[in-house]
């Protein structure tokens, strides 16, 4: 029985047994990640140090990239909403799609590529440089010590990113529709204001980005640490970590915001 | 880098990030959906409730009084039947009337009510005894051609 | 005689299909600097890690201080490794710490000091190697030499008992080689420690240790002290300490006849 379940797996070819063996390994570092995890807390400077890498060095990109997506945002929007007089629903528009999806979604993608890219390539050249079996051997766990602290430092600074994300894209929406297109501003905030739920549209668009700074940040250290300590082996990993990260980020918001639908 | 200055930046994106999310949930949104605990619960039955949708609002004289929680069907009378959350600060006579109504033309439906005379309220759990369905759209412009139609062919009998 | 500090009794080791330990035995008393020495790939540095528990034996027994290392749950193997020094081939500093938080780095994680006495003993061990005036600087700024003596005064910091040294001796100049040759003698001595010099650096090593192993194959073909081995007749020994490429140790790897893989056929008179 055992010999033909394995036999079987076997069959189906190296590609999908090694993405088995890969997804097995990853559950099993995710646990060991947790276990760990209370020494980014009680040695909280160590998780200070790693979001400043992750979070603060992403504040610039997020927030230009920010600024000009909500502008675009505008300027696209009004031209629909003009045809239907409802230019001054304007700010609804933009506000609702950067809250509920641009800022959580695009904000994890350009956290993918500027920190979980980061975060891959040093804990892989850590680990090509025997850093962290060196570390080992003076007996700290690199997962308690190198890890679990950029893990947290990047769960931490992405639901705070996105969130400047979606001000920064408000206020470039704000920019465009109120100063340059003459819109009234009493009438873009009070819009705005009526329609954004802060349960439905704020807090789900918050409890979104969590989801996606784990899953990028898991993502990253993970790649970084089963990365093959050569230079292809890191420049691959690296790759993967942005690659994965995009598509994982994509479907998580597919199932994200299917549970969190609430249209009858 | 200075141990210091990280963290003086880390504790700056920390408040930058707090911020904002204070700006989206303050300045952006609005908690439109009323707590539980200062609620109660009104029903309706509408025999036609048009485009109504659950967590739409209740207005009296525009102002928001409550929500919608739950819309069903009644299969004894097929009727459907509407429970609203109703905010504790608003009580309504018992011979008020729920009425559905659309804000604009192709806007959003809610349901407005207006107040009686009597001195006694409506309860936790009770039911309008007075309510006017949606008006339907579709409803109305065959009914308009209709009458139309009508008086198109009593004239030509003339 | 006391216990071994280490012993290793048949122990058996591998990836996959293919042994690279075959039924090894060694051991090593106190205050002993012992070499380790084979060719490339022989499995030494699979050794070292088998006594440090980052790999465990597949059969037989890796005894540390009398403890068996592959029984060892995560504390309990933490709890061995920091009786552990380990000086890694290429140094393995941090790169993001500076000479000082490098050597600080195992006293700062693994003992409860005060900054102050920290600050004292990292000066300690970097004046033990030689080092204290490179305290400020950055691992990047050092040549190979220095690097791996910063790394030796942070594999001591702790005192250990057991150092364990993997290829110390490579890409070094002669100079920067003799020193660390005698440092790997007199902090043994000052420490009291046992030492294992995985090398295979023969003029260097000889020299400087107490006993000699021979590796190849995964397995020990000879031992002995270092005058034992220079007097040694057996031909694997004599192939490595006079450094002849053809021999015991073969220079090809194995493989299908030669004529074969060209694609010529051997014709027969």
């Amino acid at each position: 029985m055992r010999e033909r379940f394995i036999a079987f797996f076997s069959g189906l070819g190296h590609p999908f047994t090694g993405a088995l063996i890969k997804l097995g390994f990853a559950t099993r570092f995710f646990l060991a990640l947790l276990r760990h995890s209370p020494m980014a807390f009680i040695r909280f400077r160590l998780t200070i140090r790693e979001i400043w890498f992750a979070g603060v060095l992403s504040v610039l990109i997020i927030a230009v990239s920010g600024l000009f997506i909500g502008m675009v945002l505008a300027l696209q929007g009004y031209d629909t909403l003009v045809r239907f007089g409802a230019s001054s629903s304007l700010g609804i528009l933009v506000a609702l799609s950067l809250v509920r999806e641009l800022g959580p979604v695009v904000g994890a993608l350009l956290f993918a590529s500027r920190a979980g890219s980061a975060i891959t390539a040093e804990i892989g050249l850590m680990k090509a440089a025997e850093q962290l079996s060196a570390m080992e051997m003076m007996a700290v766990n690199p997962m308690a010590r190198v890890i679990a602290p950029r893990f947290w430092g990047g769960v931490i600074s992405m639901p705070l990113l996105a969130a400047m994300f979606s001000v920064m894209g408000i206020f470039g929406g704000y920019l465009v529709g109120v100063q340059l297109l003459g819109l009234d501003p009493g009438n873009f905030w009070s819009q705005m204001q009526g329609t954004v739920d802060l349960r439905f549209d704020v807090m789900n668009g918050v409890i979104k980005s969590v989801f996606f700074g784990i899953a990028v940040s898991l993502i990253a250290v993970f790649e970084g640490f089963d990365a093959p300590p050569t230079p292809e082996g890191v420049s691959g990993a690296t790759t993967r970590t942005v690659v994965t990260s995009a598509l994982v980020i994509l479907g998580l918001d597919v199932i994200l915001t299917a549970f969190m639908f609430r249209g009858i | 880098m200075k141990r210091g200055m990280i963290d003086f930046w880390v504790g700056l994106f920390v408040a930058a990030g707090i911020a904002a999310i204070l700006f989206l949930a303050l300045r952006v949104s609005s908690a439109s959906s009323l707590p539980a605990r200062s609620t109660y619960t009104l029903t309706a039955n509408f025999e036609n409730i048009g485009g109504l949708k659950v967590r739409a609002p209740v207005k009296s004289a525009g102002v928001v009084v409550g929500r919608v929680t739950s819309i069903d069907l009644d299969t004894q009378r097929y009727v459907a039947r509407v429970t609203m959350a109703m905010d504790k600060h608003y009580e309504f006579s018992r011979d008020s009337s729920a009425e559905i109504l659309t804000s604009g033309i192709l806007g959003e439906q809610y349901i407005g009510i207006t107040p009686g005379a009597d001195n006694k309220m409506l309860a936790q759990g009770s039911t309008f005894k007075l309510t006017s369905s949606a008006i339907v759209l579709e409803q109305l412009i065959s009914r308009f051609l209709f009458s139309k139609a009508e008086d198109g062919s009593s004239n030509t009998e003339k | 005689m006391s216990t071994p500090l280490v012993q290793l009794d048949q122990v058996r080791f591998g990836y996959g299909d293919h042994d690279i330990l075959s039924d090894l035995s060694l051991t090593v008393q106190r205050g002993q600097v012992v070499a380790i020495m084979g060719g490339s790939g022989s499995g030494k540095t699979t050794l070292l890690r088998l006594i440090g528990g980052q790999l465990r034996a597949r059969a037989g027994r890796v005894l540390v201080d009398g403890a068996d290392v592959g029984g060892m749950n995560e504390t309990a193997l933490y709890d061995m490794r920091r009786k552990l020094g380990m000086l890694f081939q290429f140094g393995a500093l941090f790169t993001d710490l500076s000479v000082f938080d490098n050597v600080a780095f195992p006293l700062r994680e693994r003992a409860k000091l005060p900054e102050s006495i920290i600050r004292d003993l990292v000066l300690m061990k970097l004046h033990a190697v030689g080092l204290r005036g490179a305290a400020n600087l950055m691992p990047f700024e050092l040549s190979g030499g220095m690097a791996r003596r910063v790394a030796l005064a942070r594999a001591i910091a702790l005192d250990p008992m057991l150092m364990l040294y993997d290829e110390p001796f490579t890409g070094l100049d002669p100079i920067s080689l003799a020193t660390i040759g005698q440092l790997i003698r007199e902090l043994n001595d000052a420490l009291g420690a046992a030492s294992i010099v995985v090398t295979h650096d023969v003029a260097e090593s000889l020299s400087l240790v107490d006993y000699v192993y021979f590796m190849a194959d995964g397995k020990v073909i000879a031992q002995g002290t270092p005058d034992e081995v220079r007097a040694s007749d057996h031909p694997f020994v004599k192939q490595f300490i006079n450094g002849e490429p053809d021999g015991p140790l073969p220079f090809h790897k194995p493989a299908a006849p030669y004529a074969q893989e060209l694609g010529l056929e051997i014709v027969r008179a």
